[in-house]
């Protein structure tokens, strides 16, 4: 088994290879943070990290992807290329939360705990674990202070809590997710039989569409 | 003549604007032009809503790339290049499409080829009438451009002599069926009701056409505000609006100044033939008028079929097709989407662009995926 993971929900233009055996089985990984350029750094990444492990993409038996939550047009880049790299190569493409990987990726065994990242906006998109490897609920997104009761007293881990300590005295690293760790939640999972999500994007919100007001009169009245 | 197998298999990529298509080409045969449309989830805003067409793009992509190779009888490994739109149009709607194309390109193993939309509805033409002559002069127009173009050589030099300094006159179409409320998109149904109407029952004004004003620019803005006026004056008498014949005069006013300037720009620069793409080149009057100009003033009219006119996968696989026929660089693994690319780059070659060898190396990598 090889395994293909990228994210592109958060500031991080993530890429990893592994071989599904262990959780330390990550065999390439690429992480660079630019929250503009997902589409143009995505690409030289996944080819970079196949040069570095001395592998082509046709040695990959599975696709990985976050479904965010996430700014849009960055979620887009990687859902699009992991769903394009599904359909070229004929092999499977799983989803995974991408807050499920920043929780993997804390190693906190006992919960519970909160990861919240940042949705712009004055927003965070946040779930709650039990522990690295189990969501209690959400992802939601949410003002942090709507959410200060919720989470007070809890670790918080993300980007999203770093920005907002009011909200999150307790947070802490790592600030994005990280291919790897995302590869690795999969590879577990896999591994004993779960099931893992669609590849479709967890957008949370409408799209900003605002019904145009009715017909302006342009003659002075 | 040479075997048509020799000439280039490209698959095109398009999400610039609403419609997600892709098509595939064999030199300039069509072979496959699948389009998938979100304009019915638009039409309650009365415009393309940018983030509801980009979440379109990404669920229609995949069904519309194998529903494109299997109507085309190709199979993926048998192309010769990938084509995509890189701008301009909707950012977050292009970088669809661009990252569609790239992970779509490097999983083959073929070469990227990154173009210009506006060339793509130039190139178009050559899967209805065969090879562009060179030069072409081409009117644009659509919901997005109005712009007057000539062309040498369509993989390299396009260079505009004039475009719309206010509105697009696809988006003054729109405009003018919200007043009537024909709902959107405008373009068809306005043409439907000034079928049935007089062009000349209101002398609408025609923007732009002084002798001291530019010969090649157009203005749409002043129009559309003059037929909004007469309507509402009718609508304050309390008199009904003769939706025909405004409809009509409208359309007469917009397709006349179109004509008359494209015309005037083929005899001024020596053309003898014009070619007219965009969504609003499906509007019958511009079709019928720009005819009997061309007729009369010795031009060769090329207009391509309505559903080659409107945003389609196969005008950008008929451009990829003709830069790989003519050997252009082909883009690297960080083209970018750009939402204003300008139309005197007709394609994106690749940063390190030298030399015209694609026989499936790796642009990154330089490896051969499927040696
Ligand atoms: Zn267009």
């Amino acid at each position: 088994m090889l395994l293909l993971a990228l994210d592109t929900a958060t500031p991080a233009v993530t890429v990893a290879l592994h071989d599904g055996t262990a959780s330390f089985g990550t065999v390439a990984e690429s992480s660079q943070v630019d929250a503009r350029r997902h589409g143009e750094l995505l690409l030289p990444a996944v080819d970079r990290v196949l040069a570095e492990a001395g592998l082509r993409l046709d040695a990959v038996t599975d696709i990985v992807v976050g479904v965010g939550p996430g700014p849009y047009t960055g979620l887009r880049v990687g859902l699009m290329t992991a769903d394009t790299f599904g359909l070229a190569l004929g092999v499977p493409v799983h989803g995974v939360c991408t807050l499920d990987g920043l929780a993997y990726a804390s190693g906190i065994e006992d919960g519970p705990f909160v990861v919240a990242t940042d949705a712009r906006r004055k927003e965070v998109y946040w779930a709650r674990y039990e522990d690295a490897r189990t969501r209690a609920s959400g992802p939601a997104v949410d003002r942090p202070a709507d959410i200060a009761d919720e989470v007070a007293g809890l670790p918080a881990v993300g980007a999203g809590a770093l920005l907002y300590p009011d909200t999150f005295p307790d947070a802490r690293g790592p600030e994005h997710v990280s291919a790897a760790a995302l590869a690795a939640l999969a590879a577990e999972r896999l591994a004993a039989g779960a099931e893992l999500l669609e590849p479709r994007p967890l957008y949370l919100r409408r799209p900003d569409a605002q019904v145009p007001k009715n017909y302006k009169v342009v003659t002075p009245q | 003549m040479a075997d048509s197998r020799d000439e280039p298999l490209v698959l095109g990529i398009e999400t610039s604007c609403d419609e997600t298509g892709v098509g595939v080409v064999r030199g300039t045969t069509l072979l496959a032009d699948a389009v998938a449309s979100s304009v019915d989830e638009h039409a309650r805003f009365g415009g393309v809503v940018p983030e509801v067409a980009s979440r379109a793009h990404l669920e229609a992509m995949v069904p519309t790339i194998q529903r494109a190779l299997k109507d085309a009888g190709v199979a993926a490994s048998d192309l010769d290049g990938i084509a995509v739109t890189a701008g301009p149009g909707l950012a977050g709607a292009l970088l669809v499409g661009v990252s569609a194309a790239k992970a779509y390109a490097y999983a083959l193993g073929k070469p990227l080829y990154g173009v210009n939309h506006l060339a793509s509805h130039i190139c178009v033409d050559q899967l209805e009438h065969g090879a562009l002559p060179e030069p072409t002069m081409a009117l644009l127009v659509s919901g997005g451009h109005s712009s007057l173009l000539l062309s040498t050589d369509i993989t390299s030099d396009v260079r505009p002599l004039g475009s719309t300094i206010d509105d697009a006159a696809g988006e003054a179409f729109d405009k003018i069926a919200r007043v009537l409320n024909l709902g959107f998109p405008g373009g068809p149904v306005i043409d439907r009701y000034a079928r049935e109407g007089d062009p000349a029952a209101i002398a609408f004004p025609r923007g732009l056409t002084g002798p001291r004003d530019a010969a090649y620019d157009f203005s749409f803005s002043g129009l559309k505000t003059s037929v909004a006026r007469w309507i509402e004056a009718k609508r304050a008498a309390g008199e009904d609006v003769p939706v025909r014949d405004v409809a009509a005069s409208f359309q007469e006013a917009v397709v006349d100044v179109l004509t008359r300037k494209a015309v005037r720009a083929c005899k001024d620069e020596g053309v003898d033939h014009l070619m007219i793409g965009g969504g609003v080149a499906a509007n019958t009057r511009l079709r019928a008028l720009a005819q009997e100009r061309c007729e009369r003033a010795g031009i060769r009219l090329r207009v391509p079929r309505p559903k080659l006119c409107t945003d389609n996968g196969a005008m950008v696989a008929a451009l990829g097709a003709e830069m790989v026929a003519r050997n252009r660089a082909p883009s690297d693994l960080g083209l970018s989407a750009d939402s204003s690319l300008p139309v005197t780059e007709p394609h994106v070659p690749g940063a390190g662009a030298h030399s015209h060898d694609h026989d499936h190396v790796h642009e990154v990598s330089k490896d051969n995926l499927y040696s």
